[in-house]
């Protein structure tokens, strides 16, 4: 069955990653600290500690996904520092960053999700659909294989993504906290899972990271973290018996150095008072709410009396935080009613606001501003009296022990003091009712308790109604009464107490998963496709048994894992409408502003006359200036103070001045002058009018004088014959357009090239590349691809619009003509792939990209003003920029009827800038984080 | 409804903006650097633009002619065959080639009325139009001197006398300046509102609001005049420092009306920011939006080119967009030195406009809040 030794029990000699000294910051922030240590291969090792202890960096670095800073690091019997090892031993070695689904793409389908980790090991078509179907089998997902990823519940999510970093047979699984926020009965499942896989597979090593200590109990070996250092390794039994604790949670606390756990008591809840039963604080009738056609919480209803503590339990999405939501009056219910203190909830009154201190998921208080500023402006808010406020604010701050952080900003705190400002500032204006949503995730267990200590007193002192949701168990249990709850039902509602005789079960968490299984139960039956998954026992361990290990491809070229990247991102790009719309509208829309807006026709502009002389020959004049199509008259000006007021609004664009008796002098041919004046408020405008002035003066003048003098007049005369060539018309449209395409062309596709890595790094999905075989051109080049097809598309999108719609007409060669937008095309994506390797926000990436490609198209690249016009920088930037060439070849093709021949010089450059684009983008682009 | 509300919710929004250095950079970067740079490297309408002349007649005359181009209106002359101006002109080396035809200078002093060809490259519109003016009176000019002493008097004697009101140069700088700082006004008035929105909300500080006796209608209030204010100061400190003082542009109007109008405007515009906020999901969202509308806003409003120029249903649609307004008042502000009697039409519309998009933004911002 396998060619391993079986070494499930006795730790091998040899350990599967060796640490030595191993240090790790971000920035100043330090987040390991000389980490030496041995991890055994072939067991399930458990890395335990509170978030942000160092465990995923730690976790990474043995993965291969983080650059290491400081000392070494061998991972199955080589130096991860070095790049040679690292490549052959990527196939061997399985990641599952933490997050829900984080390497997963979320628009994409289960099936489409594990396919593209398999291209990426390089598997043929047979083999992969022979892996993938397997590993539905076994983890229950086949009946799933079309959903959209983002769509799956959380348990799911972290099956599917156990199947991608399954597919290639690792013999190292690294699995980062794969069960925080999932609910216990898919928890459950997902240990038996591993289990399964670990006894097909006897010889792989996982190591895990876990803050459930329940979990971390069942595993071979454990590794305790705190500040970026080990507190202790060691099997669970060894931990116990070292600190002589009971359970692995009080070990770690006893594990912590001693300024951590000053203060530090056992939390302990007095009972209620008996007879207090009476006034309901909360209550909830049938509630319902529904986006869409899905049921986020469904007919829901408990009663919550004054000074309880309510525990809400359950996973991520099981709609807790949407029932919070409907107290608060954040939410309109669907369906059914809530009431605080006997009113029913209205999210337009105001009043009852100021009985509800809420505290939302996460550290939501300004980060901006300082604890004090943050205490102090929701005392504002709450409409508290300004001289009452320092003092409630010293109350506070004492109360919750944040006396010495008063004007540091939140950021800079510890999650614990966080959590301590954010129930400060929920109860700054005194409310009965206090509802906090997982107040207490990601604080380390001493924090935690102190938080609760507050917790208690709040309600038994002061008679504060405490309605908190949670996924601790220990947690759950300090409560008076909790609710179990999943998939938008409430499944039971009692005393902690009560819940586990019910059920004859050892613990809480044993209970609850026994009601979900009955629940699940229940709902198989009634709809098969219900959002949860079936609690069926998954497959057999054969389906997990190591599979020969197939001749991979090039080591620094696989066209598979190449298109893998192709594929991937055209399926993404089709499920996304806003970069989509963009992509094909967008260019359309820019096209038609910029066609009309750098317009340079000057037409209809608007003149009157002052005609002090009103002769038959003034009005010749006038009627010269009239009568083109550049010019409308207006009504004639009265005076000079008409003519002020006019021009001074802007009705005017020019006005003429012809003095008294023009006629007369110009008859006895005396020096007569027109006056004319132009509004240069806008000086391009005024430019032009000018220059049609002097023209028709001039045309004028020649009539006139071959009028007068006969053909006397044209002795020293010449012509002038101009030759607008390529325009003749002069249009500005056909000027214009054929350079707006080049420079459309640059701007949306190397945008939306920058986008598709930085959304990468952004969302976390970047790690795949980092851990898998895949090497930067293959990266680079697959999704290069797509962009490039739909850059295709958009040109002759825009050639049609240019031709259709605006009427250009096309003189030259299309063949040429699309096989310079081919080249320009890849020469522009590249481009964004080389700046998405500076960029690591979206945000960024699409100002900088704007600023790095729109001034060098529109102003350097001949766009409006020749390239060999311009001086300095903007002249050696036009020369090189690549847009330069592409409007020669644009102008070429569209208005001077020009081929190949004509036009291959301009070819060059192109060619030139793609492998330079490339080669430096590979060598800029990290394949580790740092 | 409670202006105290509104006031400190508005402070916070001041001192969250005090705590971004990227946006405090941007903001002193859109109304000094951007609006200096742009004015001082606007270039004059000819620069360098690049002549070939094919000289067939090798004349005193024509050799006068090929001397009168000279930088920075023309580069200097490049002197070719007839054979190569062809190729020269397709592949763009040149926008305008003179011919002189053989004989040019005998056949004009004959009376044969001889032609010289000018052919321009009209695919370069900005040159072509202007381009073609100077060339026609430079050689004209060069004619008539060489002429003078042989003809008779037979032009009449008609001087037209042309001036150019409000910008006696028709220095572009003047009125770039002004439409730069249209622009920056037009996108901080958007990004620092949308941004402050979506920042709320990626924080999941929107929430917190919400559990707090505060309207929607207070927390739009207060971004939209905080962020206004902090717009409107700038924008008022950029007009007297960098356009009036450094670049030394001469306004004439009144300083006050003129910022009537940009508050107006940038109420507006805040409004509007707000707005996209609530269409767009995310950060990265809102900057592709940011884009689409910012680029048309700016370049069909009126401030880049005239509108009387472009096509009418362009001219309609734009109509109902503030900067429009905005662009036609502080042109008659600024430069032709109007009073409210000429702009009141401006301000009624900035006005309405305002209103218009306050009323449908509060909308959207209530359902996006649901």
């Amino acid at each position: 069955m396998s060619a391993w030794p079986s070494a499930t029990a006795s730790l091998p000699s040899q350990p599967v990653a060796r640490l030595e000294g191993v240090g790790h910051s971000y920035g100043r922030a330090r987040a390991l600290d000389g980490i030496t240590l041995d991890i055994p291969a072939g067991c399930m090792v458990g890395l335990i500690g509170p978030d942000g202890v160092g465990k995923s960096s730690l976790l990474s670095l043995i993965a291969g996904a983080r650059a290491i800073q400081q000392g070494r690091i061998e991972v199955l019997g080589g130096n991860m520092a070095d790049v040679r090892h690292r490549q052959i031993t990527y196939p061997r070695i399985a990641y599952m960053p933490q997050g829900l689904g984080k390497n997963l793409y979320p628009t994409l389908s289960v099936f489409d999700n594990i396919d593209f980790f398999g291209r990426l090991f390089g598997h043929s078509r047979d083999e992969r659909e022979r892996r993938i179907g397997e590993l539905l089998q076994s983890t229950g997902l086949a009946p799933f294989t079309a959903r959209q990823a983002g769509k799956l519940s959380g348990g799911m999510k972290q099956k599917l993504g156990l199947c991608c970093a399954l597919i290639h047979d690792p013999d190292l699984l690294i699995l980062d906290e794969p069960t925080t926020g999932v609910d216990p009965l898919s928890r459950r499942q997902f240990w038996e899972l591993i289990d399964q896989i670990r006894r097909g597979r006897p010889g792989m090593s996982v190591i895990v990271a876990t803050a459930y200590m329940e979990e971390a109990a069942r595993f071979d070996w454990l590794i305790a973290m705190d500040g970026g250092r080990v507190l202790a390794s060691g099997s669970p039994s060894e931990l116990l018996e070292r600190t002589g604790a009971p359970d692995l949670d009080e070990a770690f606390i006893a594990l912590l150095p001693q300024e951590r756990r000053d203060g530090y008591q056992q939390v302990v809840i007095p009972p209620r008072p008996v007879g207090t039963d009476g006034e309901a604080a909360i209550e909830a009738e049938h509630l319902t709410m529904r986006f869409g056609d899905f049921t986020a919480v469904d007919d829901v209803s408990f009663r919550i009396e004054r000074g309880e503590i309510f525990g809400f339990l359950g996973s991520n999405g099981c709609g807790k935080t949407t029932t919070m939501k409907m107290l608060t009056g954040l939410l309109q219910a669907s369906e059914g009613k809530a009431r605080l203190f006997g009113r029913e909830i209205d999210p337009n009154d105001i009043e009852v606001r100021r009985r509800v201190g809420y505290m939302s998921q996460g550290f939501s208080l300004y980060s901006e501003l300082t604890v004090r500023q943050n205490l102090e402006l929701h005392a504002r808010l709450f409409g508290m009296a300004p001289d009452a406020i320092p003092q409630r604010i010293a109350e506070m701050a004492q109360r919750f022990d944040l006396a010495g952080h008063m004007d540091a900003l939140p950021d800079a705190l510890p999650l614990g003091i966080r959590q301590r400002l954010s129930l400060a500032v929920a109860m700054i204006h005194s409310p009965d009712i206090l509802i906090l949503d997982e107040p207490t995730s990601g604080v380390d267990p001493v924090a935690r308790d102190g938080f609760w200590q507050i917790l208690s007193e709040l309600s038994r002192k002061q008679n504060v109604t405490i309605f908190v949701s949670t996924h601790f168990m220990n947690e759950a249990e300090r409560c008076d009464r909790v609710s179990l709850m999943h998939a938008g039902r409430v499944l039971v509602t009692d005393t902690p107490a009560m819940i586990v005789q019910n059920r004859a079960a050892p613990t809480l968490e044993e209970a609850f998963i026994r009601y979900l299984e009955s629940a699940a139960g229940a709902k198989e039956t009634a709809s098969p496709d219900a959002g949860t998954e079936p609690g069926r026992p998954a497959g057999t361990p054969e389906g997990w048994t190591k599979h020969p290990r197939e001749k991979r491809g090039n080591r620094f070229f696989d066209p598979r894992r190449m298109f893998a990247y192709t594929r991937r991102e055209a399926l993404e790009l089709l499920h996304d409408p806003i970069r989509a719309t963009l992509a094909i509208v967008g260019t359309l829309v820019l096209m038609l502003v910029v066609g009309y807006g750098i317009n340079m026709d000057v037409e209809n502009m608007t003149f009157a006359v002052l005609d002090h002389d009103d002769t038959a020959i003034s009005r010749d004049y006038v009627q010269q200036i009239a009568g083109s199509r550049y010019f409308t008259e207006k009504a004639p000006i009265s005076d000079y103070a008409d003519l002020d007021r006019r021009m001074e609004d802007g009705e005017l664009s020019l006005a003429i001045e012809i003095p008294p008796g023009f006629g007369r002098d110009l008859a006895r041919g005396r020096n007569v002058t027109i006056g004319a004046w132009i509004d240069g408020a806008m000086p391009t405008r005024a430019e032009t009018v000018r220059g049609y002035v002097q023209g028709m003066h001039a045309g004028w003048l020649a009539q006139k004088a071959r009028e007068i003098y006969g053909d006397a007049a044209t002795v020293g005369n010449f012509q002038l014959a101009i030759r607008y060539r390529y325009n003749p018309d002069v249009r500005s449209l056909d000027a214009i357009v054929p350079a707006v395409i080049p420079m459309l062309l640059l701007l949306i596709p190397s945008m939306l090239a920058v986008l598709s890595v930085v959304r990468e790094k952004e969302l976390g999905s970047i790690i795949n590349f980092y851990v898998t075989p895949v090497t930067r051109f293959e990266f680079l080049l697959g999704k290069q691809i797509p962009y490039v097809v739909l850059a295709m598309l958009n040109f002759l999108l825009l050639t049609a619009f240019a031709i259709f719609i605006f009427g250009v007409p096309f003189t030259g060669s299309f063949a040429t003509f699309a096989a310079a937008a081919f080249l320009y095309v890849i020469v522009t994506t590249g481009m964004g792939l080389l700046l998405s390797t500076f960029m690591s926000s979206q945000i960024a990436a699409i100002f900088g990209t704007a600023l790095a490609t729109m001034i060098p198209a529109s102003q350097y690249s001949g766009m409006i003003d020749p390239v060999s016009s311009l001086q300095g920088v903007g002249a050696f930037i036009g020369q090189i920029y690549p847009t330069t060439y592409f409007v020669i070849i644009s102008r070429g093709a569209f208005s001077k009827a020009l081929g190949f021949d004509d036009l291959s010089s301009a070819f060059l450059p192109l060619l030139i800038a793609i492998p330079v684009l490339l080669g430096l983008g590979a060598a800029l682009l990290r394949k580790q984080a740092r | 409804m409670r202006f105290a509300n509104i006031l400190h919710l508005g402070i916070k929004e001041l001192r969250g903006l005090a705590r971004d250095p990227m946006l405090l950079v941007l903001i002193a970067y859109a109304f000094t650097l951007a609006i200096y740079t742009a004015s001082k490297a606007m270039p004059e309408t000819l620069n360098r633009a690049p002549i070939a002349i094919v000289d067939e007649d090798q004349s005193p005359l024509s050799s006068r002619i090929v001397t009168a181009f000279y930088p920075p209106f023309f580069t200097v002359p490049q002197l070719i065959s007839q054979p190569e101006m062809d190729r020269r002109m397709d592949s763009g080396m040149d926008t305008f080639a003179l011919d002189i035809p053989p004989n040019f200078q005998r056949d004009l002093l004959a009376g044969r009325s001889p032609t010289i060809q000018l052919n321009i490259d009209a695919t370069r519109m900005s040159q072509a139009f202007t381009g073609g003016g100077y060339v026609q009176s430079i050689v004209s000019g060069e004619v008539s001197e060489f002429l003078d002493r042989y003809r008779a008097e037979t032009v009449l004697p008609v001087n037209l006398d042309l001036r150019a009101r409000f910008n006696p140069e028709l220095n572009k700088g003047w009125f770039g300046a002004i439409t730069d700082v249209i622009s920056s006004i037009t996108m901080l008035s958007i990004i620092l509102t949308g941004a402050a929105l979506i920042r709320e909300r990626e924080h999941g500080t929107i929430e917190h609001l919400l559990v707090m006796p505060v309207k929607p209608f207070e927390i739009m209030m207060s971004k939209v005049w905080s962020m206004g204010l902090v717009v409107l100061v700038a924008s008022g400190l950029s007009l007297v420092l960098v356009v009036q003082g450094l670049l030394s542009v001469p306004t004439h109007g009144s300083a006050l009306l003129f910022m009537t109008g940009a508050a107006l405007d940038i109420f507006a515009m805040t409004c509007l920011g707000i707005f996209l906020a609530t269409i767009a999901g995310s950060m990265p969202q809102f900057g592709l939006l940011l884009m689409m509308v910012l680029l048309p806003l700016q370049l069909l409003s009126g401030g880049v080119t005239p509108r009387e120029s472009m096509p009418w249903i362009i001219q309609a649609i734009m109509f109902a967009a503030p900067n429009t307004h905005f662009v036609i008042l502080a042109q008659a502000v600024l430069f032709r030195g109007a009073g409210l009697d000429v702009v009141w039409p401006q301000l009624a519309a900035l006005l309405a406009i305002g209103t218009g998009l306050f009323a449908f933004s509060l909308r959207r911002f209530r359902q996006f809040l649901k």
